[in-house]
């Protein structure tokens, strides 16, 4: 295995950095359930980590653990080289953070457009007295945050849907707006829960390909869930498998592939 | 043009401006109840307590007179100076940010995720509370309030439209209060729709009505939101409580227009900003013309019941409202 603390350069030519998020020692606990017990691992600078595990193994609370919205009972969470303290969700989006749901949450009510203009809100540093006041420099933040906005649109090729209500895609789609919405952040790391889920093929691939093009094009660190085999071999650097709340494996798809805890843990268990 | 005809529409006019006060009101309720599904009973105790608070600033009183003079024995009651009406509107919105904050940080942060009725009983509780502030604060005595806001009816329009009927008709009689009310609660609203679709604030805030986990995950903070939503609520009720207070006085009665924009609610619908003022325009020229024909066939004051009449019918036929989406429940 590479060294922890050493950046490298993969086959095709992507620059692995250091450590960019650390879990240490996570628990999680929700009454006398326990989702997560005692996982460590970390995610590098500029890399696809992929989670994976059979249904109900704790891989959406880690990674809501991750983003906040779960607070574990033990271990420690350190990003970017300092421990982070306890922090409301929001506070972590803030710090670069930008995530999307296993059961999609978009603005049902607002158009894509505005949808993806939400996840600008991070970056605009105007309040709400200068907005009214200094109606110069707001007018002139707008316009850049819509410029960020209409790359990701055009990035994700979603130019036909701006004006839509949210409420009235298909699946598919919405998914896709999930995912621009989570870029307009510009984040340093992006939470993938299940974004292939449901879809049927050719829009998984085109989902795949977007992925690896977020991450090849801007660098972007890339954590995910996914339950699909054959796309997680194909996207990740290194995977983190779970099974009841355990982490039974760590390392790059082929090492996972082989090790015999995860074997037996996918024979052992029916999953989608 | 007959007589009859142009008292209508005298009537109906007064029926509108009317209408635009119900609108204001019930403009403050579509505000929280949108962004955090709280029905918000203390909407028209804000209205009255800023109307209050703005008295009484204007005027110099000491707040908490009757208080301190009962604790300590003095005997005093003013500053002994005045206050002009727009500082006093300045440091009466400032009141009504921190009435916000308070609401958020000492009641409504904690109750996030009850059920609507919990969440609705905390607003009672918060209406009483409030009177008793309000009262403790600056008594309870009915007082006037003067901002300098036009009174009387507009000769100019009477002249003007004196002309159009016979000898017996002296033209148009309209409030000059009505009109300005009308044309600053216009631009109350024209300024909060701009401010919900084309501010970050707005944006946000519609962020957060619609989905409290999403807007989390994009950085938005909901007690910033809650707080601003509370504050802008506070606002409305403050325009409404000036406009009320510089028509029929400020005195407890004030906060039972709440019970009028009730109605304009479900006509409206609860969510839906244009829905609160066209509803609160129906409401209020249907109030006036049904008095106009029926009442006076009947010789009874339907002013009281119409309105409620008029949304049993609404909540029969067409449950959402004017603007709400037809609900189909999935099965
Ligand atoms: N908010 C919660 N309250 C109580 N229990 C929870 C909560 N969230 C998750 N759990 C429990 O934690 C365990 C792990 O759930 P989690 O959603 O993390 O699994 P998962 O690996 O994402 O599964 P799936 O593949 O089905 O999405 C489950 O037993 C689940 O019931
Ligand atoms: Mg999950």
């Amino acid at each position: 295995m590479k060294d922890m603390y050493e950046p490298y350069v993969t086959d095709d030519g992507r620059t692995i950095g250091r450590c960019l998020m650390d879990m240490r020692n996570i628990t999680l606990r929700f009454g006398g359930v326990e989702a997560i017990k005692n996982i460590s691992f970390d995610i590098r600078e500029g890399e696809i980590r992929a989670i994976i595990g059979p249904n109900g193994a704790g891989k959406s609370s880690m990674l809501n653990v991750v983003s906040g919205f779960y607070v574990p009972q033990e271990g420690e969470v350190w990003f970017r080289g300092t421990k982070r303290p306890p922090m409301k969700p929001y506070q972590v989006a803030r710090q670069g953070i930008a995530r999307t749901f296993q059961n999609i949450a978009l603005f049902e009510g607002m158009s894509v457009l505005d949808n993806i203009m939400t996840g600008r809100l991070g970056h605009m540093k105007t309040g709400l007295f200068s907005q009214a006041w200094w109606y110069g420099s707001a007018q002139k933040e707008e316009t850049v945050n819509r410029e960020a906005v209409e790359k990701v649109i055009d990035f994700l090729e979603i130019q036909h849907i701006r004006k839509t209500p949210v409420g009235r895609l298909p699946y598919g789609l919405k998914k896709r707006v999930e995912l621009a919405r989570a870029l307009a952040a510009e984040p340093k790391l992006l939470l993938l829960d299940e974004p292939m889920a449901g879809m049927n093929v050719e829009e998984k691939e085109d989902m795949s390909r977007f992925i690896l093009d977020v991450n090849d094009e801007f660098g972007t660190t890339i954590a995910l869930i996914e339950h699909d085999m054959g796309v997680v071999m194909d996207l990740s650097d290194r995977v983190v498998v779970m099974d009841y709340g355990k982490k039974i494996g760590d390392g790059t798809p082929d090492e996972v592939r082989n090790n015999q805890a995860v074997i037996d843990a996918y024979l052992g268990v029916s999953h989608d | 043009m007959g007589d009859q005809f142009l008292f209508a529409i005298e009537v109906m006019i007064n029926g509108l401006m009317a209408g635009v006060l119900y609108a204001l009101v019930a403009l403050g309720f579509v505000l929280i109840f949108k962004a955090s599904g709280i029905f918000n009973y203390a909407q028209g105790v804000m209205a009255l307590f800023a109307a209050l608070t703005l008295v009484g600033i204007m005027e110099g009183q000491v707040p908490f007179s009757h208080l301190i003079n009962a604790i300590f024995g003095t005997k005093i009651h003013h500053f002994g100076w005045e206050v002009p009406a727009i500082l006093a509107i300045l440091l009466t919105m400032m009141i009504m940010v921190f009435f916000a904050w308070a609401v958020n940080h000492f009641v409504m942060r904690h109750l996030v995720n009850q059920e609507p009725i919990i969440l609705f009983m905390a607003t009672i509780g918060l209406a009483y509370f409030l009177e008793g502030v309000g009262d403790l604060m600056w008594g309870s005595e009915i007082k006037t309030l003067d901002v300098g806001l036009p009174q009387g009816g507009s000769f100019w329009i009477e002249d003007m439209t004196a002309g159009l009927g016979s000898d017996n008709f002296f033209g148009f009689f309209i409030d000059k209060l009505d009109m300005v009310a009308t044309v600053i609660a216009a631009i109350l609203v024209v300024g909060l729709v701009v401010f919900a679709q084309y501010t970050k604030q707005g944006r946000a805030m519609r962020a957060v009505a619609d989905d409290h986990q999403a807007a989390l995950s994009v950085g938005i903070s909901l007690n910033y939101i809650w707080v601003l939503v509370w504050s802008l609520a506070g606002f409305v009720a403050l325009v409404a409580g000036i406009m009320w207070g510089a028509k029929s006085g400020v005195q407890f009665s004030l906060s039972l227009i709440a019970l009028k924009a009730l109605p304009v609610l479900m006509l409206g619908g609860f969510t839906s900003i244009p829905g609160a003022i066209v509803g609160g325009l129906i409401i209020g020229v249907g109030e006036k013309i049904f008095e106009f024909t029926v009442g006076a066939a009947i010789g009874g004051a339907t002013e009281n019941w119409f309105a409620y009449m008029l949304a049993l019918l609404f909540l029969v036929f067409r449950p959402q409202g004017l603007f709400g989406e037809k609900i189909i429940e999935r099965v």
